[in-house]
């Protein structure tokens, strides 16, 4: 059997120059690898065409080139793409591209299922099967057809981004650096259920926007939909955003996922005002798209547009998201799911 | 920018008291007790102040002169490796008892796997286990961390089931199989499930499907 080798899509220009010192060969190398890797729309070693025969079989010999193609591809009545990826043995991730008039949003996974347990979450139910790497990461947005006009990117797909942060950091340096994509900071938002000690490390070394998963102010409510709540109560993280400014061009925000009869009361706005008091942010209030087995439902639209105009009226600016690729599993998490159960039926 | 030092997880140097592994690979860890702290409550723990924590369960009674947490060596871990070496007298940081994961004397029953069942034997070594039942799943035999005490105290209250290994003794399953083979499950009863996000997911699915409010499930995910 070949050996498995080390994929040099996804690292940094750092570890590119320890490749370079490696193989021996001149530290420009590096510089020419990062181009050829973020800049070009390449598939191979072999296509780098300014490196010479011989430097192309050293690097061939321990390396592959590193980006993978979708497995599969569905695309909504609304233009709504979900892309399924393989990684590792037969495991599936999901990858959700949002046009919007003059935007193209990439909604990227981070972890192959997740720890956390979240009540609402169909990516839950797959629980905790492994950590996706930069390369992985990065190679969502690189290896879809719209790669060229990707004009945002969400960390909000499967996994919990502060349980993977060395890549998650990772793969936000390839994006935002001038050797890699070059893309501002201000284009990228990573979604947490709030890990605190993670949560301060991603504030201190990145620049990229903050999105916490809050879903309800009240503790014992707020424990029985995310378990995270006994190990960060939402105070905690609540209070650890304020010891950052946000009244720059860093943003942070609150999802909030509406709940019938649960989340949605006058009582809640009240309270997510009291605990957001202070901090320049905005909440944005998502419908609940239902996962089989899960006993919530989302409340009509009136309701939706009172709590949103409440929540506004208490000076939290807050916005309605719209529903997108409804018909095609839009819940993060089904898709893969019922990949990962077809195959394993097969 | 940040507008006051982060790097404080609010931690306190202890001494170690005790460092016995009860089983392979698993040890309870202790220090002394100072103040009090509510069954169920989770600590943070790192050996050295610079790395973030990690969190832990304390598995000691109200009344037990240490602290105690129960814990398995990740392989490649950060912590667990270094703990595992520990000696009395070594220092460790700790963050005060923080958390709530508790139950009244209203009927319920505990679930766990593996070191989740810390909590519990804390609740059961404080006296509060009135109207309890637990569950504990483990993959095998030498897993069920302190048997004996809890075979005592619990007597029918408390059920084994070991997936891995037939005991002849023990349920022979996963805590899944041992529930779905239940002829009747209370719906009223209140249920605290910990360990593995895995466990907890497909329990907490599996009791919603059998007619229990999830405003009656509390979990608990060793992350
Ligand atoms: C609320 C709460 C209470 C907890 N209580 C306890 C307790 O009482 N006893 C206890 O032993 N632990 C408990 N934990 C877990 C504990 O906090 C540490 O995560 C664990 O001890 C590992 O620490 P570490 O530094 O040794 O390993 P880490 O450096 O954190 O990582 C260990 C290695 O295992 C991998 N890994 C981590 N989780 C998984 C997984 N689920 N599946 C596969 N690979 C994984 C990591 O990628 C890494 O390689 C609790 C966690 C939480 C959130
Ligand atoms: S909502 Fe996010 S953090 Fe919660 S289980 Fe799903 S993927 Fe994980």
């Amino acid at each position: 059997m070949e050996p498995i080798k080390e994929l040099l899509f996804g690292k940094t220009l750092n570890e590119l120059i320890q490749v370079s010192t490696d193989l021996g060969l001149p530290k420009f190398t590096a510089g020419q690898l990062a181009d050829w890797l973020y800049k070009k729309q390449i598939g191979s070693i072999d296509e780098m065409s300014n490196l010479s025969r011989k430097v192309r079989e050293l690097l061939t010999e321990k390396y592959d080139f590193g980006t993978v193609l979708p497995a599969k591809v569905q695309v909504s009545t609304d233009g709504t793409k979900k892309y399924l990826f393989v990684t590792g043995k037969h495991q599936f991730i999901e990858t959700a591209m949002i046009p919007d008039d003059d935007r193209i949003t990439v909604c990227v996974s981070s972890q192959i299922g997740c720890k956390m347990g979240c009540l609402f979450c169909m990516t839950a139910k797959q629980g905790f099967q492994g950590q996706l790497s930069a390369g992985e990461i990065v190679n969502q947005i690189r290896s879809i057809d719209e790669a060229a006009s990707v004009s945002n990117i969400v960390y909000m797909g499967m996994g919990e981004p502060f349980d993977n942060l060395d890549e998650v950091l990772k793969s936000i340096e390839i994006l935002t650096s001038e050797w890699g994509y070059g893309m501002s900071p201000r284009r990228i938002t990573v979604s947490s259920i709030g890990i605190v000690p993670a949560m301060g490390r991603f504030l201190r070394e990145s620049e990229a926007h903050l999105a916490i998963s809050l879903h309800t102010p009240f503790d014992e409510q707020r424990k029985s939909l995310m378990p995270v709540q006994i190990a960060y109560p939402i105070a905690e993280v609540v209070e650890e955003i304020r010891k950052w400014d946000f009244t720059g061009q860093r943003r942070v925000s609150f999802e909030y996922i509406l709940f019938k009869g649960l989340n949605d009361t006058s009582i809640h706005v009240k309270e997510l005002s009291r605990l957001l008091n202070g901090i320049k942010c905005r909440i944005n209030l998502i419908r609940f798209h239902p996962v089989p087995g899960t006993p919530l439902v989302s409340p009509d639209e009136e309701t939706i547009l009172h709590f949103k105009n409440q929540l506004n009226d208490k000076g939290i600016f807050t916005s309605v998201r719209a529903s997108r690729g409804q018909d095609i599993y839009a819940a993060c998490g089904l898709l893969s799911t019922k990949e990962q159960n077809s195959n394993l039926k097969i | 920018m940040q507008l006051t030092n982060l790097n404080k997880y609010e931690l306190k140097p202890v001494l170690i008291t005790g460092n016995e592994e009860i089983s392979p690979n698993v040890f309870v860890f202790s220090w002394k007790r100072e103040g009090i702290f509510s069954p169920g409550q989770v600590i943070k723990i790192t050996a050295d102040p610079n790395e973030p924590p990690r969190i832990y369960s304390i598995c000691s009674g109200i009344n037990d002169e240490n602290l105690s947490v129960l814990f398995n060596v990740k392989p490649g871990g950060e912590l667990t490796p270094k703990l595992a070496m520990m000696k009395p007298g070594d220092k460790i940081y700790v963050s005060a008892p923080y958390g709530s994961f508790s139950s009244d004397d209203s009927p319920a029953t505990w679930i766990a796997t593996g070191t989740g069942i810390a909590p519990f034997y804390s609740m059961i070594r404080s006296g509060r286990y009135k109207n309890k039942k637990l569950i504990h799943g483990v993959s095998y035999a030498n897993q069920f961390y302190f048997e004996e005490f809890l075979e005592k105290v619990l007597d029918e209250n408390y059920i084994r089931c070991c997936s891995r290994a037939e005991t002849g003794v023990h349920f022979h399953g996963r805590i899944t199989d041992y529930l779905i083979g239940l002829n009747k499950l209370s719906r009223e009863d209140k249920y605290y499930l910990c360990g593995q996000a895995l466990m907890v997911v497909e329990v907490r699915d599996l009791l919603i499907r059998k007619g229990v409010p999830y405003g009656q499930i509390y979990a608990e995910i060793y992350f």
